[in-house]
């Protein structure tokens, strides 16, 4: 029997066992539909950056580092500093991840974050302009170094945390002097990503890698205290309805992942 | 190596951190840290701070690759873009990356017993998330603990130290201003029983006298590193769900 073909039945066995699991009110980890796995963070873990926070979301783990550099501004925003979120999938952190450039996977992490932290306009970017011509960009490295499920939030928490922990360079002559800092970068809120997923009609916050090989479908959503920050669809369809019960347990849930930052 | 600079790499026979000529630095060492890897490890030495991940033996990937009568190995070194007080570096493999991938690939080429799995690899993953000098020997030492931990058979372990010299000073372990503003620097990995040397590289002016006392002191700074590797590679089996703190 060919290792596809193997595949394909293992997938539907897996995702029977799943269901009928799910159907007596059960997830294989005991938690409720929509509770997340623990939470633990760690900030300032990596000295060189500006900040950094390393955070294990059950078993996946995440570090994210934050730098800063002297780059020209756009030309359509002279008097603002610049961000640029990246995401890594280390191929150490899954035997399915592959070394090589970005995939769509890997893309699609690092823009959800951005968009998160980009649209709760979270960094004063006025802030970050130095003289006509140069700004200082954040750079935040999203580095996903154990996947068992849900990199996407775990991401998303260790970003806002490396960002809470992040110290603004110290800048003279239009250079940044290294190891010196004029103060913490200054956050105006903190957008946090809460990813469920369907499996038949049942919906799971922040699933586990056993779960997401199941998945019919997959909504991340991005919270403040008081707004919507951003939305992404992945797999499958959803419902409206689905959609506004999803909206509530986002607030939810970001509001008790905020109180941990 | 050889940079023009004011600082004072010696003062009292004292290096800037305070160690004596042959100190390492602290080195921390946890196996079994990831959950997908086959075998994984986390070494924190002196300031440096690497992850590594081993898969496999699995099935080689090109396919054109394999080879019929043993595994093959491969290593990816990569330093993360936030590792060094410098700019934000670009992702993707620079020459000097992937010249150390190759010498580390060259010193398990020598230790894992590859004529056990014909026809497969076993992928090294080391990643640099805080550099301090040294890198090259932290990636190998953590490499040599999760292959260990990976279970994959191998004929000896590796440890790996830098040596080099300083304000005409011979000095072990050197630290990234000592890399960087002293004379010489001579990265060695020795295997534990044999004593082969699996790793050699070089970079400065050193007189015979000079290579041959630097070579004995690697080897003695070898052995402490081993025992630090032995630690944490018995720490899993006695304590497997101890918390991994970064």
């Amino acid at each position: 029997m060919s290792e596809e073909f193997k595949e394909i039945i293992m997938s539907h066995l897996r995702k029977d066992v799943l269901s009928n699991s799910l159907k007596k009110g059960e997830r294989f980890d005991q938690r409720k539909f929509d509770e997340f796995r623990s939470i633990e963070i760690q900030k300032s873990v990596i000295k060189n950056a500006e900040g950094s926070a390393f955070v294990k979301l059950g078993n996946t783990q995440v570090l994210v580092g934050v730098k800063f550099d002297v780059v020209t501004p756009y030309s359509d925003r002279p008097n603002e500093g610049t961000m640029v979120t990246n995401a890594e999938l280390l191929p150490l952190a899954s035997s399915t991840f592959e070394p090589g450039p970005p995939d769509e996977n890997s893309v699609e992490l690092a823009r959800v974050v951005d968009r998160g932290i980009r649209s709760a306009e979270c960094i004063d970017v006025k802030s970050l302009f130095i003289e006509e011509g140069k700004v200082l960009s954040v750079y935040i490295d999203l580095y996903v170094l154990d996947h068992s499920g849900n990199f996407i939030d775990a991401s998303s928490i260790a970003a806002i945390a490396a960002l809470t922990d992040t110290k603004v360079p110290k800048v003279e002559d239009g250079k940044i002097i290294r190891k010196e800092h004029k103060g913490k970068l200054d956050l105006k809120a903190l957008p946090v990503t809460v990813t469920s997923i369907r499996v038949d009609d049942f919906w799971l916050v922040d699933p586990t890698i056993e779960e997401e090989l199941a998945m019919d479908s997959r909504l991340t959503i991005a919270t403040t205290g008081t707004h919507v920050a951003a939305v992404q669809k992945g797999k499958g369809s959803l419902t409206k309805k689905e959609f506004l019960d999803n909206l509530d347990i986002a607030f939810k849930r970001g509001n008790d992942i905020r109180k941990l930052l | 190596m050889g940079q023009d600079s004011d600082i004072k790499l010696l003062v009292d026979g004292k290096r800037l951190d305070g160690r004596s000529q042959f100190d390492l630095r602290n080195i921390r060492i946890e196996a079994g840290i990831l959950h997908d890897a086959d075998g994984s490890a986390f070494v924190e030495w002196g300031k440096n701070k690497v992850i590594c991940g081993i898969y496999g033996p699995r099935e080689c990937i090109p396919r054109h690759e394999a080879s019929p009568y043993k595994a093959l190995v491969k290593c990816r070194y990569s330093m993360a873009p936030f590792s060094s007080l410098e700019e934000h570096s670009r992702s993707g493999p620079s020459r000097r990356s992937v010249e150390l991938s190759k010498v580390i690939r060259e010193v398990f080429e020598n230790l894992i017993i590859t004529e056990s799995f014909p026809r497969t690899q076993i992928n090294i993953f080391v990643d640099v998330l805080q550099s301090d000098g040294g890198t090259r020997t932290t990636c190998i030492t953590a490499a040599a603990v999760a292959l260990a931990n990976a279970g994959i058979p191998m004929r000896d372990m590796a440890s790996a130290v830098a040596v080099g010299k300083a304000d005409d000073i011979l000095i072990a372990d050197l630290a990234k201003e000592e890399d960087n503003f002293g004379q010489c620097d001579m990265p060695v990995a020795f295997s534990y029983r044999k004593k082969d040397i699996l790793l050699l590289q070089m970079d400065g002016l050193l007189t015979r006298e000079e290579i041959e006392t630097l070579l004995n002191e690697a080897e003695k700074a070898s052995d402490k590193v081993y025992a630090k590797q032995f630690d944490a590679l018995k720490k899993v089996y006695e304590s497997p769900e101890e918390n991994f703190k970064m």
